[in-house]
């Protein structure tokens, strides 16, 4: 599309998330530079193809699981080969786990809590003293609703996102001074290959939707945005219920 | 979402669905009764499977390639035409065949075959497909072209996703230099009058169409709008490309009383001298509006209320004006006629598909309000008069022909079962063929 903005350099962790790919697209039409980050080659470059089909100036993949966290420092070299001029960081990658198998297993709270919460905090950490040095740069991370509030359907996933969170506010009051942002993201329900198997009802949101409130946010510097908007009513009231009450929902 | 139905809103069968979200994703293998879904533009329920799963293909949304010097597009199945018209129009491409909507998927343009108002000219969708792949239920991939594959590609192109699975298509754009036409618009009066326009204007111009009052009798009796066109030639495409997107909406079913001889009558003689004042002189369109005048109102289809609506398109062929008239008495003195009727000459180019609908002489497609016996009588009969013209019903919008209707329209269908993928059927196959 013809656009008078000038190009931005951007990296994507998560690429092959549904939502992910419909934020690549926008930024695609912008004709934008972009490094996609995900863990399957094959869907990696099919989601390369189109961006490029649709416009994007350049676009390159790094194939990698994002949740090994001793590989992080090969990978910040590499980001860093791709480009010195990244401006904006977005991490979609995630896992929904069965909690009920979560409470059977530890090894499966352990990996999930990983992939949610303890790989960001470590691939973020590494890109704050980056960014730090170079001044107007942006973390757009999405967190969830359901890390605002502990529910017995899922709270392990739910306790990664609340912890991320409050990561993320820590590391948006030290960034400040150096002129960069952190956006915390928090969707309520997207209709998602994540959400395949749940029955879906007006609530829902479709990731072109969510996609398009995260370009604007990025594009705004915002500090916390829901999307869609009225999630953050849903939760304001939900936060609201008082413990004695919420404990006995069957939430 | 996972709400499946097509766009006739008749009230909808419960459907099972998997989404494809990766084109290299394995049909699971215990389902034995697959379709494949696109963007339900389809009328009727030749994209509906009650009795087994759809597979959605609407997250096989992505383009794989494009040769920008030569316009050779190869997409994924899911792909909508709106999306290839944003890509492919800031580079000087367009379509070379598109329905009278661009929500549709390519995936589901090549199953129907679609036409648009150029087949006079260029013929239908299957004319300019380079190749696809298409996906069996024992898990074969076959790359088809008019050269490998021949007979499942020949097969596949109008084949109603019966075939298999579609899931990527390669396909030859046509060269534009704008995103505006040029159009003249010509009132007419009868079928002669129409065909004398058409017949004047087939080398002419690229696209052509016309309106025609199905409602008014006596003085007024098939009047009619032509409308024809060129895309514009001398503005640059970049400057000229901009998306639209101030859309109206139609929110909820309208109360079924609103749709009545009286309300269409009125909107009828409102659009004929809305449009009639143009007459004669040639205006610059923007392609949106000239080509999809309905996607602008979103939903546009609940205005006939929860009952929903039928859609009947047909062709007769030239020879056998006399039965389309006779045809066109019975739809006004039904009463039930439509707010449009689309009037359209079909051309002779031939199309690669097998079970493909369109075919040379008059095209007409209307709606019809549901109002239940009365309506499939009606239509019933219509059928009998397009047997006995040698014509044929289009099935993307039907839910309702015989099979004795389906197998005179399309005597080919013989042959064409020998290439049915032995795990997918459609409720509109088990209808007519089952
Ligand atoms: C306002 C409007 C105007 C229209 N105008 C025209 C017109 O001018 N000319 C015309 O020809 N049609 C027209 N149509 C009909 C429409 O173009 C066709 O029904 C089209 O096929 C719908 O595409 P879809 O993607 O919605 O597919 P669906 O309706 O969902 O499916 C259509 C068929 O395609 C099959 N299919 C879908 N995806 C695949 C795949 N990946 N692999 C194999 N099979 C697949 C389905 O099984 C089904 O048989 C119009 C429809 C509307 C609503
Ligand atoms: N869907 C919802 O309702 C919802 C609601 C709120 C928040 N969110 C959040 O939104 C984000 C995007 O999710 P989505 O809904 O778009 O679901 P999705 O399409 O399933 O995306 C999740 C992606 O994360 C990737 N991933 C998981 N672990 C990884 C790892 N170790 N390394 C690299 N990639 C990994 C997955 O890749 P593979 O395909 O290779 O597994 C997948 O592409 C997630 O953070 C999710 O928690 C979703």
């Amino acid at each position: 599309m013809a656009n008078n903005n000038p190009i931005q350099t951007i990296a994507i962790f998560g690429a092959t998330s549904a939502v992910a790919q419909a934020l690549a697209k926008l930024h695609a039409y912008a004709e934008d530079n972009i490094l996609l980050l995900a863990r399957n080659e094959e869907h990696l470059e099919s989601i390369a193809n189109d961006l490029k089909v649709r416009g994007a100036n350049k676009v390159d993949c790094i194939n990698a699981d994002l949740a090994q966290i001793d590989q992080h420092n090969e990978l910040l070299e590499s980001i860093t080969s791709f480009s010195n001029e990244i401006e904006k960081y977005y991490f979609f990658y995630g896992v929904l786990p069965d909690q009920a198998q979560c409470e059977s297993s530890w090894e499966h709270t352990l990996d999930a809590l990983n992939t949610n919460f303890i790989s960001k905090v470590s691939l973020l950490s590494l890109l704050a003293n980056k960014i730090e040095k170079e001044q107007n740069r942006s973390l757009v991370v999405v967190s969830s609703v359901a890390g605002d509030r502990g529910r017995q359907s899922n709270y392990i996933y739910g306790t990664g996102k609340g912890a991320l969170s409050i990561f993320l506010q820590g590391l948006r009051n030290r960034l400040q001074k150096s002129n960069c942002h952190v956006i915390t993201i928090k969707p309520g329900f997207i209709d998602t290959p994540m959400t395949e198997s749940f029955d879906k009802n007006f609530l829902w949101a479709s990731p072109e939707k969510v996609a398009s409130d995260i370009y604007h946010a990025a594009s705004k510097n915002r500090d916390v945005i829901y999307s869609p908007w009225f999630w953050r009513y849903i939760m304001l009231i939900i936060k609201c219920i008082p413990e004695r009450i919420f404990k006995k929902l069957s939430l | 979402m996972s709400d499946y139905r097509s766009w006739g809103y008749t009230p909808p069968k419960k459907q099972k669905a998997i989404r494809l979200n990766w084109k290299d994703t394995r049909l699971d293998s215990d389902e034995n009764c697959w379709l494949p879904y696109g963007n339900g533009r389809s009328y009727g329920d030749s994209c509906l499977n009650s009795q087994g799963r759809l597979i959605d293909c609407r997250s096989l949304n992505k383009f794989i390639s494009f040769d920008k010097n030569k316009g050779i597009l190869r997409c994924e199945a899911g792909v909508k035409f709106n999306e290839i018209l944003d890509t492919i129009i800031p580079l000087g491409w367009f379509l070379p065949v598109t329905p009278g909507t661009k929500y549709v998927t390519m995936g589901g343009a090549v199953a129907n075959d679609v036409h648009g108002k150029n087949h006079h000219q260029d013929g239908t969708i299957g004319r300019h497909i380079l190749s696809f792949e298409l996906v069996r239920s024992d898990g074969t991939r076959l790359l088809c072209s008019p050269t490998t594959n021949q007979d499942l590609f020949r097969a596949t192109i109008g084949g109603l996703g019966l075939t298999g699975l579609i899931t990527w298509v390669e396909i030859k754009l046509i060269p534009v230099k704008s995103s505006f036409l040029d159009v003249e618009t010509v009132p007419f009066k009868g079928l002669r009058e129409f065909l004398v326009l058409s017949n004047d204007s087939n080398a002419r111009y690229q696209y052509s169409v016309a309106w025609l009052d199905c409602v008014a009798d006596g003085k007024n009796f098939m009047r009619g709008l032509f409308m024809r066109g060129n895309h514009h030639s001398s503005q640059s495409p970049e400057t000229t490309h901009k998306k639209k997107n101030n859309h109206l909406s139609v929110p909820i079913n309208f109360p079924k009383w609103s749709i009545n001889r009286r309300s269409i009558a009125a909107f009828n003689s409102f659009y004929y001298y809305a449009n009639k004042r143009k007459a004669g002189k040639t205006a610059v369109q923007h392609y949106d509006s000239f080509f999809y005048p309905l996607d602008s109102i979103d939903h546009w289809n609940r205005i006939y209320g929860g009952q929903g609506f039928y859609q009947y398109q047909f062709v007769v062929p030239l020879e056998k004006l006399n039965i389309m008239e006779e045809i066109l008495h019975k739809i006004v003195s039904s009463g039930l006629g439509s707010f449009l009727a689309v009037l359209k000459e079909f051309g002779n180019h031939e199309s690669p598909g097998m079970l493909s609908f369109p075919r040379p002489g008059i095209c007409l497609a209307l709606d019809f309000s549901n109002r239940g016996a009365f309506t499939l009588d009606v239509l019933q009969e219509l059928d009998q008069l397009v047997i006995a013209a040698g014509g044929a019903v289009y099935p993307a919008k039907d839910l309702r022909m015989s099979t004795q209707a389906f197998k005179s329209f399309f005597p080919q269908a013989k042959e064409f079962t020998r290439f049915i993928d032995p795990n997918f059927s459609s409720d509109f196959w088990k209808r007519v063929y089952g």
